[in-house]
């Protein structure tokens, strides 16, 4: 057993355990620990959009950072009054959109806010609009229409094959159709859910709960790999248990 | 019998803590070793990375922070090694502030020199920073690998580079020097010069948005590597054939780690993952067991 003798790797041990004592009941020391890793997120992003956005972004792009004598760099403003255009004048825009995104913080014109925000809203939309149509519907239909039985993959099965080629070969296509049709269906509500529909609908909701335990499958993989990798730090790291 | 089900039905859930806690830890003092299977996705991911010739350049975007490190630490790790090994050079990026940071960390990770740095052409060379050493195979920074960091912007950052890279990233994150002043970058301009996008993703934006933007409108293949609650939400991708590979949570790394022939941390995990596994389905057995078993009495009383 070989401890840690460095104070960051303690601090990290003591509030892996002050979270994880949370399992066992409410505490103060889980509460401590909770209540300073909202703290310190709320300061790391505070520091961190700061720095990454808007100074290199907006104050250095226009050259406010210039004018206060931060900065050597001319910005957009410096450009322009020496007779040069500079196109990240542009800037100006997305500063004014952020200061008005703030009016919200005075009800009295917080109405204001809701024009970046519809700035937003539009061309967020805009963008995804094309790129969820190609991605997320385009491509998937492409690659549904598929025939049935694979004869490509029996051809390969002659030379032998396992368990999953057959079933690439025979059934994989099928499930993958009949999937994508029954869970249509399923969410298809201009039609009352009976006889041969009903049944289509039905078969649906079993493919999408066969979905539902893959994630929740998955889930609990991720959460457990979470575990193991605090497990590792605080019998390796810390109590240096494990070479 | 009835009373034993009513029992297990009202355990403190604190003994399945326990349990779990005890199933996660003993393995890992254990040193057993399990075969490991390599299944058809990052058999996919291997074949796409091997297939690329010497020199080749890979965009590594970093989208993480160290919440999902057991996951995805692995995967960095083993694509940082493989890519050294085979003289694929590499540029690191992140749409994640602490991505670029998990990349350094990974690198530092695979570095063997025993050496602290070294002085070349009156240069000081650090190792695990500007020097990697991995077997006989070293990579250098600026000629084999950069990391231009963190933009913020999500997946407006990838459109922007799909037009211009330097648009986008102005500078390396180590030097603070303009990027078109490294070697490796020489001919980089925009993103569909790249040869392949090795994304490790654990959210938005993440793989979804590499799939939309860099695959689907740029033509640059992607592989992926996911924590396994993101894992779900990308496989039709795969399907489809818009992702070149996944590897979805640490099982992912561990068959990585497999195929690339170094196995490491997430193969050694697997062992206390399985364990944990064989509980959780115990638990679900006997719970539904008990559950239809005290049912079925409590209708006959009533």
């Amino acid at each position: 057993m070989h401890l840690s003798t460095e104070f960051g790797v303690w601090v990290a041990a003591f509030l892996t355990i002050g979270i994880t004592s949370f399992l066992y009941k409410d505490n103060p020391f889980y509460k401590f620990c909770e209540a300073l890793f909202v703290g310190i997120s709320a300061g790391y992003w505070f520091v961190s959009l700061y720095f990454q956005n808007l100074l290199p972004k907006l104050f250095d792009n226009l050259g406010i950072t210039r004018m206060l004598g931060l900065s050597e760099d001319n910005g957009a403003i410096q450009n322009i009054l020496a007779g040069q255009w500079d196109e990240r004048i542009w800037y100006v825009l997305a500063g004014i959109l952020g200061l008005m995104m703030l009016m919200r913080l005075f009800p009295s014109i917080g109405w204001i806010s809701r024009w970046p925000l519809a700035v937003v809203v539009g061309s967020t939309s805009g963008l995804y609009m094309i790129t969820y149509f190609q991605s997320n519907f385009l491509s998937q239909l492409q690659k549904t229409v598929i025939p049935l039985i694979d004869l490509n993959k029996i051809s390969a099965l002659a030379a032998g094959g396992s368990l999953d080629n057959y079933f690439a070969a025979f059934l994989g296509n099928l499930v993958l159709v009949i999937g994508t049709l029954t869970g249509l269906a399923y969410f298809y509500f201009s039609k009352e859910h009976k006889g041969a529909f009903g049944f289509s609908a039905k078969i649906g909701i079993y493919f999408l709960m066969v979905t539902f335990g893959a994630s929740f499958g998955y889930t609990v993989m991720s959460r457990m790999s979470l575990l193991i990798g605090r497990l590792y730090f605080l019998f390796g790291d810390w109590l240096g248990l494990i070479r | 019998m009835q009373r034993i089900f009513e029992k297990l039905l009202a355990i403190d859930r604190r003994i399945i803590f326990l349990v779990i806690f005890l199933a996660l830890s003993i393995p890992i003092f254990l040193g057993i070793k399990i075969n490991i299977k390599v299944t058809d996705e990052v058999q996919i991911f291997y074949d796409a990375i091997s297939s690329l010739p010497s020199g080749s350049r890979i965009m590594v975007a970093c989208d993480y922070d160290p919440g999902s490190e057991p996951e995805l630490q692995p995967m960095a790790e083993s694509g940082f090694r493989y890519f050294i090994q085979n003289n694929l050079r590499f540029v690191i990026i992140g749409l994640w502030p602490q991505g670029p940071m998990q990349a350094n960390k990974a690198l530092v990770s695979i570095n063997e020199a025993k050496d602290e740095f070294i002085v070349e052409n009156g240069d000081t060379l650090y190792f695990g920073t500007d020097l990697i050493v991995v077997g006989p195979d070293t990579a250098r920074y600026g000629i084999d690998f950069v990391n231009l960091g963190f933009q913020a912007g999500n997946e407006l950052v990838i459109q922007r580079m799909g037009s211009s890279i330097k648009a986008a990233f102005a500078s390396d994150l180590r030097l603070g020097k303009p990027i078109e002043e490294f070697d490796i970058m020489r001919g980089l301009n925009q993103l569909s010069d790249f040869d392949f996008i090795f994304n490790l993703s654990a959210g938005y934006p993440g793989t979804v948005e590499w799939v939309q933007f860099a695959v689907d409108r740029f033509h640059v293949a992607c592989g992926a590597g996911n924590t396994a609650v993101q894992a779900p939400q990308v496989y039709p991708y795969l399907d489809s054939g818009q992702l070149s590979g996944l590897m979805g949570g640490m099982k992912g790394a561990a068959e990585l780690e497999k195929v690339v022939g170094h196995k490491a941390k997430a193969t050694m995990f697997m062992v206390s993952q399985t364990a944990a596994h064989i509980f959780v389905i115990l638990f679900i057995v006997i719970g539904n067991i008990a559950y239809f078993a005290t049912r079925g009495k409590s209708g006959r009383k009533g």
